[in-house]
């Protein structure tokens, strides 16, 4: 077991594209990391260097304090789950799991002994002797699980290994991932764009952006003060909302609602003129109906065009009408175009299930303003903490708020390459259905959207 | 899939032409095989009276006299050394093609096949002067390399297609699991890439086998002259009589490991090895 450690690793490929820019991270011994991002963002291209199948352009690799930039990957000890499985079809998975055993030259009886446990701990004894090709999907990868762990490695490498599964064993197969990390205790780094699995799996996770890390930090933290509107809006399911706001006095406009301008967001936006990005979490909305009445927040009326009920939740979808050249103008930079799902004409609420709207209402909903984040619409750079109420009281949150809006500066001008994400670099394969929620929710939202309007 | 009667009739009897097209000319020589040296000549297309005694005179006299056998041996040894080393030097080469991103990748390529295109007979004169100053004229080396030459190019074509089609995470899982560059390529990709061997081989040990042409002008004894080329020094009992049935049961004869060879490895070749190996 060791440390992982990226040192300003640049990844440029023969064309002159850079799929990973000046990436540095440190992954602790034993650590969980999740790499997330959109298709395209470099993030299987760092994996694919710390497994050694890359080649490091710029910067150094060290693993458990070598460095290893010129190692071969054979000699690296670490071991990786593809996408794929990339199960040897003409192997057994008794072979296919002692593979890399006799490759090590390790005694037969050794073998056996190591791959019968694994297959123990893994649900697989009754399949050793069959070929990959009459397992089931999650048969199929738990042998490419099995095939890591028989191993004992300093590292695991994990790039999307349950996209190809189906919604519910992906579900049942995350439990399993986590629990066996947790047991072995080894160093794990797991290459996602699946911000559920993100979430829920990671101690710690790294959001990339276009070959840039955008934010690490432990999941509720990047939920909760996200450096910039991509983190923020990739972040969370269903993804934030984000409208064009305003401030006007006391009053911060959005563009169903005018909200109370809490003095977080007057401070954030003193040196701003003009508009800001406000993003509102789903869950920052109410049914009116539903609200105590000594709550603090704003009522509006929205026409609502779409309920997706989920049972314990509910998502109401409607429309906002915004000037759509201001909102090309403003987001390209900061990055939430490449947000899927995040559009600025939609906003998704979550209500109570007790909630009685019916598509089609004009109906009466309820918005908590105060914890509403504002971001910078060229830089998409996080103004405030949103953490209205702890403002208020205490002084020591203003200077976190500075602390947090000036490291999270050293971001807003390196975004040139946006355009990229295909060619070489991309080594992402495209989602197929997998956009981010789509474990806890039947249809994805931005198809019945556009369906809608 | 369904197809109408109509269909169904129209494609049997396009599948009857071919096929009689293709087998009639078969039939014909095993029939002419068959014959007495007296009645090859009456025209029946099934044979009045059958006899095996074409096939016994080609073996008459052992190995030093039978006009067949050293042959026979010469055409075994030189096809399989030669689809041997071909098989060998195309994997690698079509592995690198397929795999390595290299300079000049498409122009290799292209100048397989350029090579593959060249008749052939205008380079059996200058190889004929060649081999005779090198020692190679009427010797094994000097047709297994005019017969690398044209199947490589073969070899090579089928076996990119097929190492394009493995996929390249199975190579990325070996090297990570602890192989080398090699020990992935003939642990992993080899065997997956067996069908496609297997195909190359096949094709490859067709062309040497069949080979007339290089077969008859660089060889001039039975020291290394293969069966087609033999089969034109046959001679008759006398001077007077053509030796019909003996050419005609030699043809069959060379024919019969061809179909052999074809029918073990076809089973290896249709079966989709690669299936399992990613999520399909």
């Amino acid at each position: 077991m060791a440390d992982i450690v990226l040192d300003h690793v640049t990844k440029r490929f023969p064309d002159g594209y850079e799929a990973v820019k000046s990436m540095s991270l440190e992954i602790k011994d034993g650590e969980f990391m999740i790499l997330v991002g959109p298709s395209g963002c470099g993030k299987s291209t760092a994996l694919n260097m710390i497994a050694g199948l890359e080649d490091v352009t710029e910067g150094e690799l060290r693993i458990g304090g070598d460095v290893v930039n010129d190692r071969a990957p054979k000699d690296r000890d670490i071991a990786m789950i593809f996408q794929n499985y990339a199960l040897y079809p003409h192997m057994s998975v008794r072979e296919n799991m002692g593979f890399a055993l006799k490759l090590a030259k390790i005694d037969q009886k050794e073998i056996d002994k190591r791959v019968e446990d694994a297959a123990e701990t893994l649900d697989l004894s009754e399949h050793l002797e069959r070929r990959p090709a009459n397992l089931s999907g999650g048969q199929r990868q738990r042998v490419a699980m099995g095939r890591a762990i028989v191993r004992d490695p300093q590292a695991f490498l994990m790039d999307e290994p349950l996209s190809n599964l189906d919604a519910k064993l992906r579900v049942q197969m995350r439990t399993e991932v986590a629990e066996l990390q947790s047991r072995l205790g080894t160093t794990t780094v797991y290459v996602t764009h699946d911000q559920t699995e993100a979430m829920t799996l990671g101690d710690r996770v790294a959001v990339m952006r276009a070959g840039e890390i955008q934010q690490v930090g432990p999941p509720q933290e990047l939920y909760n003060e996200p450096k910039n509107l991509f983190v923020a809006g990739f972040i969370g399911s269903p993804a934030m909302n984000f409208v064009v706001a305003s401030a006007e006095g006391d009053t911060l406009k959005l563009p169903f609602v005018d909200a109370p301008l809490t003095d977080d967001m007057r401070e954030a936006i003193k040196d701003h003129d003009g508009s800001v990005l406000a993003g509102v979490r789903p869950g920052y909305f109410e049914d009116a109906a539903l609200v105590e009445d000594d709550k603090d927040g704003v009522p509006f009326k929205a026409k609502i065009k779409l309920i997706e009920s989920l049972g314990s939740e509910l998502f109401a979808h409607f429309a906002l009408e915004q000037d759509p050249n201001q909102i090309d103008k403003t987001t390209t930079e900061a990055g939430l175009d490449e947000l899927s799902g995040s559009s600025l004409d939609t906003i998704v609420a979550r209500l109570d299930p007790a909630s009685k709207i019916k598509r089609g209402d004009e109906a009466e909903l309820w918005l908590d303003p105060s914890k509403i984040l504002l971001f910078d619409p060229e830089s998409g750079k996080r103004l405030n903490t949103g953490n209205a109420d702890a403002n208020d009281d205490e002084n020591d949150d203003e200077n976190a708020d500075d602390g947090e809006t000036s490291s999270g500066s050293e971001r807003p001008d390196q975004s040139e390459d946006d355009s990229h994400g295909a060619g070489e670099a991309d080594t992402d394969t495209p989602s197929k259905g997998t956009d981010r929620g789509t474990d806890t929710k039947p249809e994805e939202p931005g198809g019945e959207r556009a369906d809608q309007t | 899939m369904h197809h109408s009667a109509r269909e169904r009739t129209l494609w049997s009897i396009g599948l009857l032409i071919v096929l009689l097209f293709a087998l009639i000319p078969v039939i014909w020589i095993i029939s002419l095989s068959l014959k007495t040296p007296a009645t090859v000549t009456d025209k029946s297309f099934i044979p009045t009276e059958f006899s095996l005694e074409n096939y016994k005179g080609l073996f008459e006299g052992g190995i030093n006299d039978s006009p067949f056998i050293r042959p026979l041996i010469n055409s075994i040894v030189i096809a399989m050394i030669t689809t041997f080393i071909s098989i060998v030097l195309a994997s690698l080469a079509a592995y690198a093609i397929a795999r390595l991103r290299f300079p000049g990748r498409q122009l290799i390529l292209a100048g397989a096949l350029a090579v593959a295109m060249f008749p052939p007979i205008s380079t059996v004169g200058p190889l004929f002067d060649m081999w005779r100053t090198l020692g190679l004229y009427d010797t094994y080396p000097g047709l297994i390399i005019p017969y690398l030459t044209f199947s490589l190019p073969l070899a090579i074509y089928t076996l990119v297609a097929f190492f394009r089609e493995i996929p390249w995470d199975l190579e990325k899982a070996a090297q990570v699991d602890g192989a080398t560059q090699f020990q992935a390529f003939r642990k992993v990709i080899v065997p997956l890439a067996a069908p496609g061997m297997f195909t190359a081989a096949i094709l490859v040990f067709i062309f040497a086998w069949n080979d007339f042409l290089f077969a008859i002008s660089l060889t001039s004894s039975d020291a290394s002259r293969t069966v087609p080329a033999a089969l034109a020094f046959f001679t008759g009992d006398s001077q007077f009589t053509q030796p019909t049935g003996n050419i005609a049961a030699a043809a069959v004869l060379v024919t019969i490991p061809i179909i052999i060879f074809v029918l073990i490895f076809q089973r290896r070749i249709v079966a989709g090895l690669t299936s399992g190996a990613v999520k399909g």
